[in-house]
């Protein structure tokens, strides 16, 4: 029974979290406070993932990310290295992929936090960076940690889009998901079991813990 | 108006399938064959198939928990010798349907080996798609042909290994590999990826034997004989050679 796929989607996951948090966080205030006319369409792209079906993004990711696509082409002329069948086209993948379950948590979040604490920050004199950094982030943590382990539990289920794009290259590409489907495809039905129970449980844990947290203060997104 | 929707809704649910069909689940890589035998089947009076492709662990596990098929047309032998083994399929109605043959495709901004396949380690590629040996039988014979002409552990870097030979033709089609070892059944398709192929030397692989078995719970049986006869015989044998393989023989 070998565990590499169980590691591979974990650094995925948490690697997608990060990427996640940094673009996320920006976009998320900026759609909550933002007064553009943008603010509704951008609003509902981010939300797609959604309700499209990986294969959706699968396949368009298989073609951008190719070595002819306008993503993957000049990447491989600089590397040398085609993006598909690589943990990076794979990151790049999930964080489409997880996109909502981190952006809208922390949306809601900051939408919580009001522009009343702000323009008191400011009123004292605050810098509307410091004021962010200082009053809305920490006014805004438990949107954070739901956002983040929304979209770590969400990139761990993941299985559609890493299908098509991924390759299934052990030690690479091959998550756990991908695994157990490959384990079933065999019939090696004892591995799927471990592998699928271990999932479940984790998943289950995972929840459990956002919905503690959640009955003590409503920040909740989708959950 | 709700009460319209879950009228509606009970009425869909209970709407039979076509009484006289026979539903056939396939192999990905005789999907394109199999559409074509349908409509003469039907050209000549046979029962209209309803058709679900996918990959052959996958009918197995849907079958072994009551999937609705009357005949499965898997990718290898091994599973509808199980079915037929564990009481899911009837032993005595499974023969080889097809045996498959390898291409070697270039894509569209790809050559081939001035030697055909023995020389593909020394030709520029960038990267060679499979499909996996421990899942599909056209991996496994792909991976026989390569370490026949001793290219194997070379060419290792450069393989990619796709979930089945369906989704190996698709990382080509798409451009993502330069060359792949696919089903020779990929050449019959109308809308074919531009790029040149070469069959591959039967003699350098185990043959890609593909069984069919007419399964225990079938909801049409007499239908799904029926339908099994006409792909035993010569019009279902002229379609399948047009597509690569060598016509159906029966059981050693």
């Amino acid at each position: 029974m070998n565990l590499t796929p169980v590691w591979i989607s974990l650094q995925l996951a948490s690697v997608t979290v990060v990427v996640l948090l940094a673009l996320g966080t920006p976009l998320a205030w900026w759609l909550a406070v933002g007064r553009s006319r943008w603010r509704v369409p951008v609003d509902a792209l981010v939300a797609l993932p959604l309700v499209l079906p990986p294969t959706v993004l699968g396949f368009y990711m298989l073609v951008l990310l190719g070595p002819q696509g306008p993503i993957g082409g000049p990447w491989f002329a600089v590397t040398g290295d085609t993006l598909t069948f690589s943990f990076i086209g794979l990151v790049m993948t999930s964080v489409l992929y997880s996109l909502p379950f981190v952006v809208q948590p922390l949306r809601d979040a900051f939408r919580a936090v009001g522009a009343g604490p702000l323009e008191a920050a400011a009123m004292l004199g605050a810098r509307p960076l410091d004021a962010f950094f200082r009053v809305a982030c920490p006014l805004a943590g438990r949107g954070f940690l739901t956002a983040a382990v929304l979209g770590f539990a969400h990139t761990l289920g993941e299985f559609g889009a890493i299908l098509m794009v991924g390759g299934s290259i052990p030690g690479e590409t091959r998550v756990v998901a991908i695994a157990i489907y490959e384990h079933v495809e065999t019939l090696d039905y004892a591995s799927a079991h471990v592998l699928s129970a271990g999932l479940l449980l984790f998943s289950f844990l995972v929840l459990l813990a956002i919905y503690t947290l959640n009955r003590r203060g409503r920040t909740g997104g989708l959950v | 108006m709700t009460r319209w929707i879950v009228g509606w809704m009970l009425v869909l649910a209970v709407t039979p399938a076509m009484a006289e069909s026979v539903r056939v689940a396939v192999a990905s890589n005789f999907l394109a064959p199999l559409e074509q035998i349908a409509d003469a089947y039907s050209a000549q009076g046979g029962a209209a198939l309803q058709i679900s492709a996918g990959a052959t662990g996958q009918h197995y596990a849907q079958i072994v928990n009551g999937a609705p098929y009357d005949v499965l047309l898997a990718a290898d032998q091994a599973r509808p010798e199980r079915l037929a083994v564990e009481g899911y399929a009837r032993p005595e109605s499974r023969f080889s349907y097809a045996v498959g043959r390898l291409v070697l495709w270039a894509g569209a901004n790809a050559s081939l080996p001035d030697d055909g396949l023995a020389g593909l380690a020394g030709h520029p590629m960038r990267r060679l798609a499979i499909a996996n040996p421990e899942l599909a039988p056209y991996g496994l014979a792909a991976r026989q042909t390569l370490e026949a002409t001793s290219q194997w552990s070379a060419l290792s870097e450069d393989i990619i290994q796709a979930q089945n030979v369906g989704q190996a033709f698709q990382y080509l089609a798409t451009g993502n590999v330069s060359h792949a070892l696919v089903a020779a059944s990929y050449t019959g398709l109308e809308n074919a990826p531009r790029g040149d192929w070469i069959m591959v030397d039967a003699r350098l692989h185990d043959p890609v034997r593909q069984d069919a078995v007419i399964l225990e719970q079938a909801a049409n049986p007499e239908g799904a004989k029926r339908f099994v006869e006409f792909l035993k015989g010569p019009v279902a044998g002229e379609i399948l050679t047009r597509f690569g393989y060598q016509a159906a023989v029966s059981r050693p």
